[in-house]
């Protein structure tokens, strides 16, 4: 339409610059700081080249690094297992009429919202031991004694507990957005050959909501992958290694231990399994995409 | 038949309502924790609400106007304000270029831009430390700890957000519309000023709001590149945990304050935040 692209490349050259300094630029820098030896706190506090894959070597014997990644995949799975049924019965429920449905949902989006710090803090106040009410309530009635900062068990599945509170409403109205948009002569057809709900739910609801359940898998995965705000207010990646997943991991080495080589390495391993894990979802989209048409 | 629906009505309401309540009780919680003395809050968990009497002003006034909180405070606003206002005009900007101009190699562009929103900010704390306090210099001052240098960060997730959302919006004005008031003589910013952005005004306002919210919320990247000066407040709320005896009441207090943005925008922008949250890959 404009004869000249020259004014579309001046509209778009400051995002391409702003993205370039902030996000291309440290991307290459932590490639090359990870092959090389340093710690500033270490008696040589300079760079050392001890050859291309002196940290990456170290890497894979590190078994708190290799572990937090097995946690922090299992800690992602897990939610996501939890996330997905309860979001998917209750975008289901949504679809029918009831009282109160409106605000209902405006109570449910708003965890959505909050910022994952303050949802932290929130946990915090409402199980912590001697303050809140959840450990209270749990010994009054059960005989159940809840404390977190010394059970590792407990530590992980109260951070499952948040995630679920914290996110299950994106995974609702995501699939309710998604079931409102279907269309609706398979479900007429398969009442009129005398379908029950669940062969409907099974045979019909589930195969066309595959595209939208692909977004919400890949999107929770994403973000659970990435989790370190929530974790750090509630536990602190304790008791012990319990809640230290991959992104806390890297906090500590490089912000406690001042180590910047290692930590360089790591966040380049970090971030090429994320691309994996997302490569690999995203070709699944992809394939389906090309088999639908 | 019509006592099974009535039945299936009562229990999905039911549960709604159980539902309702977990969702609202740890807030419930943490808003009487704010309004308690430490004294209050010793012993058994007591949970009937606070007369407004008897609430303990000093757990707001400590933090917010005899500490450093105020501050904190100003530069969430700052920062957050800046940013939401900087990411809509660049991303206006970029999205009419990838809409109406054929670039070559726009589409590696936009989705080199996406990459950015899905990349773990964990694995970038380190290398933009260091860029922010030794590289990136200007003079003697560095980007380090300053709000400058969060506003500019906190575009690396906003911009390629906004520019997903509004893409579909700048998409779905016709092309026509443009060329006819080129022919009428309009130059660009004419065309930007008076067609795209009064049509396209309710994607820009949400794409605001979201992004306000966005760079009001996050917290790793902050904590990471300030120390004292350009401090937010979820820094300042992540302050609480490494004291030794924490004082609860002032922590609820401060988590408090920092949800009212929250809380406003979600009557705002309620509509939208699948589609912000999704990428617009499915439509709220």
């Amino acid at each position: 339409m404009f004869s000249n692209n020259r004014t579309g490349w001046l509209l778009l050259s400051p995002t391409i610059l702003i993205l370039f300094l902030v996000g291309l630029v440290p991307f290459f820098y932590v490639l090359y700081v990870g092959f090389f030896k340093w710690n500033p706190l270490a008696v040589d506090p300079s760079m050392q080249f001890e050859g291309f894959g002196y940290n990456y070597r170290q890497l894979i014997f590190d078994e708190v690094f290799l572990s937090s990644i097995w946690r922090s995949i299992r800690f992602a799975v897990v939610t996501l297992f939890f996330e997905l049924s309860l979001g998917f019965l209750l975008a289901l429920s949504l679809l029918s009429s009831f009282p109160l449905k409106s605000f209902f949902r405006g109570v449910h989006t708003l965890p959505l919202v909050i910022a994952p710090i303050v949802v932290g803090s929130i946990f915090k106040l409402f199980s912590v031991q001697g303050l809140g009410p959840l450990p209270h309530f749990l010994k009054d009635f059960f005989g159940y004694t809840l404390n977190y900062g010394l059970n590792a068990d407990q530590a992980f599945w109260m951070i499952v507990i948040m995630d679920i509170w914290h996110w299950t409403p994106f995974v609702t109205l995501t699939l309710l957005a998604g079931l409102s948009a279907l269309p609706q002569d398979p479900y007429e057809s398969a009442k009129i050959d005398g379908a029950n709900n669940f062969q409907i739910f099974i045979y019909i609801t589930i195969p066309m909501m595959v595209p939208v359940l692909i977004v919400v898998i890949f999107i929770r995965l994403m973000d659970s992958l990435k989790i370190v705000d929530e974790v750090w207010m509630l536990t602190g990646g304790g008791p012990g290694y319990a809640t230290r997943f991959t992104g806390i991991h890297i906090w500590k080495e490089v912000f406690e231990k001042r180590f910047y080589g290692f930590g360089s390495a790591m966040s380049i391993l970090y971030l090429y399994i994320t691309i994996v894990i997302c490569w690999l979802l995203y070709s699944v989209m992809v394939s389906r995409g090309k088999s639908e048409d | 038949m019509k006592i099974r629906k009535v039945i299936g009505k009562i229990s999905t309401t039911i549960l709604w309502t159980i539902l309702t309540l977990i969702t609202l009780f740890p807030i419930y919680w943490m808003v009487l924790v704010s309004t308690r003395t430490p004294v209050e809050l010793f012993g058994k968990p007591d949970l009937s609400p606070t007369f407004f009497q008897k609430i303990h002003w000093k757990n707001f006034t400590k933090p917010f106007i005899d500490g450093i909180y105020s501050d904190y405070l100003f530069n969430s606003i700052i920062v957050a304000t800046s940013n939401a206002a900087l990411v809509t005009v660049l991303a206006l900007m970029a999205t009419y270029a990838l809409s109406r101009f054929k670039l070559p190699g726009s589409e590696s562009i936009f989705f080199w831009t996406m990459t950015n929103r899905m990349a773990p900010p964990a694995a970038f704390m380190l290398p933009l430390f260091l860029l922010f306090s030794t590289v990136f210099k200007f003079g003697d001052s560095t980007l380090f700890d300053t709000k400058i240098g969060l506003i500019l960060l906190y575009c690396v997730f906003n911009l390629p957000f906004a520019i997903w959302l509004l893409k579909g919006i700048i998409d779905g004005i016709p092309k026509e519309l443009d060329e006819a008031m080129i022919v009428d003589g309009a130059n660009l910013f004419t065309v930007l000023w008076k067609l795209i952005i009064p049509l396209a005004a309710p994607g820009i306002a949400v794409t605001s709001l979201l992004s306000f919210l966005f760079a009001w919320n996050e917290y790793l990247l902050a904590s990471t590149l300030t120390s004292v000066y350009a401090r937010t407040i979820p820094t300042g709320l992540s302050e609480f945990v490494t004291t030794t005896g924490t004082n609860w009441g002032t922590m609820a207090a401060v988590a408090l304050v920092s949800m009212i943005p929250a809380l406003i925008f979600l009557f705002l922008v309620q509509r939208y935040i699948v589609a912000g949250l999704t990428f617009g890959a499915v439509k709220g």
